[in-house]
């Protein structure tokens, strides 16, 4: 099959975190925040979901943010503007819940920064105050600071090595607000499984509503294998019809931790063989 | 040419035997099971057909292929023509040859089915239809002048290629639109290469689009465009719903999220559609079965492709679990009788009641009742009863689901004038097929729930119908 997701713009935000901006005109036109698409390198390729970070239903195109961090995304972050991509379908999962809440307080975790990004801003436009918390383990991790300052109302940047912004993880900020009396209506948190849970543990008791975007395995994207199921409230949702969003406290992590590691070793096997193929390639 | 042979000789001839690969090779390859008559056999075979004056198989197929006279010119030898026979009916006959519950249906209702067993009209079916392949000589229908009117087709199983076949040659434009990346619906994804080789599928869509079909792949109805916008924004007249019966039942037992647990359309589609199986070729891993225990709980075509998969993926006890005995099996019989030679372990009279895992989150053990057949329910099969006591743990390292599906929603939910009945299926007028949206048509599972491939695509083809109707009148 030819590949026909022409990719029209790519740079790298930071070390193996690589924006791609690809021409789907249909995605583009219906993308609201929170949804994401569902791509396919090649043809002998894994369907892998990426988050839209945003989209330009004029110039038809989507834009994503991907971490370089397997397989597919490893390959994925050496496509240059020019070359195409086989599959991309969307927009898909439920919009984010998005309407005026007061005061939100948007995390992002790594490129979790990249998925909560289209939200945030929607929360800015429909009115509300944002503070945006961004994290890092180091400095060059930290990403989309300026996309982000250009419409928040505040931006805390945390850095696991202290080598920008304060030291420390994502939820001391979020902690010390609670603390000052800042009154937090809404939290959304996107990043790490730890992460998501522990700002879960930090609002759990002072009932803020928070929100977390799962990102559990996914194969279709459409609901037809039940894959990506996540267990809510005790019971099974389909994270990509019923989600990706949900509400944080409801949110069983450590089912959602044990299911992500379902493949590791056979994840670890496909890097290694793709390794040694490129190092072929170079020879 | 009649048959020479007076009707009690051809009684006297007993009923051919398929080829097929040997149970021991075959479980370990995913190549096709049965390899297919000779000349010699499909001949032999053919010559066992009494002719009957009112043939009972045309009454018991579900779109009334003309059975008699395609035997009839199979025993001449004229195979293109006798494809050419089957065609009138039947647009996949190499696939419904290989996959139509024949014993309930044209073979069930042979007249000398319960004596001697029924002409083998599966099997002839496939040949004539293989042959035709083969040959490269499949005669594209004749396309009438184009009308200028588009229909859009909202899914490619059986339904949406059976009505997209029949609705080109009537000279409309027709795109297909499907959610995943490949054509063919369960075609494709759910049934193994080892019963229905996709180059099978592959070759029909590929004269489809000879004939002037377009495909559209990657587009999810309801999500990436609406059912609205492409009646009122993309210029299409008529819009056919066949989006299927996809979305997975789990049975709600605890530790169903276990890591180890599969639905079946999960399982199968990373086998299937992702080919999994091939790995190392292709990137999407699937659970290594090798040396493992592995349990499909279900009794239906479902349970048996996901276990024979498994089987051949390198299972060491390969089980169905089912909570029946196995006369109330909804699987066709072949299948059953291919997966017990294979080796598969059938565990009738079971029903899982809770999954148990380790400390990591993986599975360990299935907890297990003994079941025994109480009386009839509504359906009229025996409701079966959990015996007390019977309690036991099955080790397990794999346990996939195939319990059933229920509709896929994507469509009816953003077309909120599609009506629905219970379980989000569509209601679609018996004759028409057409739904209470005005221009909207819908055929196959989205209808009738799970069925069958020669069901769905016989509403296909009426529905292509009544959509010709629909835009050569224009009247609703
Ligand atoms: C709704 C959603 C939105 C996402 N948005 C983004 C995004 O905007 N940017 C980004 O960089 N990443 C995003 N991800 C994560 C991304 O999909 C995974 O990083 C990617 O699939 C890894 O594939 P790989 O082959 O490179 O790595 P692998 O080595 O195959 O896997 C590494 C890890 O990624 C996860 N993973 C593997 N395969 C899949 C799969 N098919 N589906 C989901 N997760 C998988 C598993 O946890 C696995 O352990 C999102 C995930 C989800 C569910
Ligand atoms: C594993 C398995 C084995 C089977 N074995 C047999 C057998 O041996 N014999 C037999 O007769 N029957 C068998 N069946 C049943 C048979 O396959 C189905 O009854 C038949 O395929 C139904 O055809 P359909 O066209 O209605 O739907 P499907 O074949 O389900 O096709 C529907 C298509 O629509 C697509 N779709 C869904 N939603 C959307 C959307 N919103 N936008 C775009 N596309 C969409 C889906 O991706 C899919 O490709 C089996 C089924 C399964 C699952
Ligand atoms: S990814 Fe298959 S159901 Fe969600």
């Amino acid at each position: 099959m030819t590949a026909r997701f022409q990719i029209v713009a790519a740079h790298f935000l930071a070390p193996d975190v690589k924006l791609l901006r690809i021409t789907a005109p249909r995605i583009a036109k219906h993308h609201k925040p929170g949804q994401f698409v569902i791509i396919r390198v090649n043809d002998t390729g894994e369907r892998i979901p990426l988050t839209i970070a945003e989209s330009d239903p004029a110039a038809g195109t989507v834009t994503i943010i991907v971490q370089g961090i397997g397989k597919t995304t490893k390959m994925l972050n050496r496509l240059e503007a020019g070359d195409a991509i086989v599959d991309v379908v969307g927009p898909l999962g439920k919009a984010s819940e998005i309407e005026k809440f007061g005061t939100c307080v948007v995390i992002g975790g790594g490129v979790g920064t990249a998925i909560a990004y289209p939200t945030a801003k929607g929360l800015k436009q429909a009115g509300n105050e944002v503070i945006t918390i961004i994290g890092g383990r180091n400095r060059q991790l930290v990403i989309l600071e300026d996309e982000i300052r250009a419409f928040a109302d505040k931006v805390i940047i945390t850095t696991d090595d202290g080598s920008y912004g304060e030291k420390g993880l994502v939820i001391d900020p979020l902690k010390s607000m609670i603390a000052a009396g800042k009154k937090v209506d809404y939290v959304l948190a996107i990043g790490p499984i730890p992460m998501m849970r522990a700002v879960a543990n930090v609002t759990r008791e002072f009932k803020i509503k928070t929100v977390v975007s799962l990102n559990p395995i996914m194969v279709d994207g459409t609901g037809m294998c039940g894959g990506c199921r996540v267990q809510v409230a005790g019971k099974s949702q389909f994270a990509c019809v019923d989600g990706p969003e949900f509400d944080a406290h409801q949110v069983d992590f450590d089912i959602l931790t044990k299911r992500n590691a379902m493949y590791r070793d056979l994840e670890r096997k496909s890097v290694e063989r793709h390794q040694c193929q490129l190092e072929g390639m170079v020879k | 040419m009649a048959n020479p042979l007076k009707p009690a000789e051809r009684m006297k001839i007993p009923r051919q035997h398929m080829p097929e690969q040997n149970a021991g090779e075959r479980s370990q390859n995913f190549k096709e099971v049965n390899l297919g008559l000779s000349f010699e056999l499909a001949k032999t075979e053919a010559s066992r057909c009494l002719t009957c004056a009112s043939p009972k198989c045309v009454d018991g197929c579900p779109v009334g292929v003309k059975v008699k006279e395609f035997v009839e010119l199979v025993l001449d030898g004229k195979y293109l023509d006798a494809a050419a026979k089957i065609r009138e009916d039947n647009i996949l006959p190499a696939v419904t040859g290989r996959v139509c519950p024949q014993e309930e249906q044209c073979e069930g209702a042979c007249v000398i089915n319960k004596k001697f067993g029924s002409v083998g009209i599966g099997y002839l079916e496939r040949f004539v239809a293989d042959y035709e392949r083969q040959s490269g000589k499949i005669g594209l229908p004749a396309i009438a002048p184009a009308t200028g009117k588009k229909v859009a087709i909202i899914g490619s199983g059986p339904a949406g290629l059976s009505a997209a076949g029949d609705l080109i040659q009537r000279g409309h434009a027709v795109t297909v639109f499907e959610a995943l990346h490949d054509i063919g619906g369960v075609l494709i994804y759910g049934i193994p290469e080892f019963r229905l080789p996709k180059d099978i599928v592959s070759n029909e869509v590929e004269n489809m689009r000879r004939m002037g079909v377009q495909f559209e792949t990657d587009v999810v109805v309801g999500k990436t465009v609406t059912v609205d916008e492409l009646l009122n924004e993309e210029g299409f007249s008529a819009v056919l719903v066949a989006t299927g019966a996809g979305l997975p039942q789990f049975l709600g037992v605890p530790g169903e999220n276990l890591c180890g647990v599969y639905s079946a359309n999960e399982f199968l589609t990373r086998v299937n559609l992702m080919k999994a199986y091939r790995t190392g070729e292709f990137e999407t891993p699937i659970f290594d079965c090798r040396d493992k225990n592995v349990a499909v709980v279900g009794g239906g075509n479902t349970a048996m492709d996901a276990i024979r998969s498994a089987k051949r993926l390198g299972a060491k006890n390969a089980y169905i679990i089912y909570r029946r005995s196995e006369a109330e099996m909804p699987a066709r019989l072949e299948e059953v009788k291919h997966a017990k030679e294979e080796g598969i372990q059938l565990l009738l009279l079971n029903n899982p009641v809770e999954f148990i895992g380790d400390d990591k989150g993986w599975l360990r053990a299935a907890r297990c009742l003994k079941m025994e057949l109480g009386p009839a329910d509504e359906t009229g099969r025996r409701r079966p009863v959990s015996i007390q006591g019977s309690e036991y743990e099955l080790p397990l390292d794999v346990a996939i689901i195939a319990v059933g599906t229920s509709s896929n929603p994507l469509v009816q939910s953003t077309t909120p004038d599609i009506k629905t009945r219970k379980g989000g299926y569509i209601e679609a007028n018996a004759e028409t097929l057409k739904t209470s949206k005005p221009g909207v048509f819908a055929a196959g599972d989205i209808v009738t729930g799970g069925a069958t491939v020669i069901l769905a695509m016989g509403a296909g083809r009426k529905a292509a119908k009544a959509i010709n109707d629909y835009l050569s009148t224009g009247q609703w």
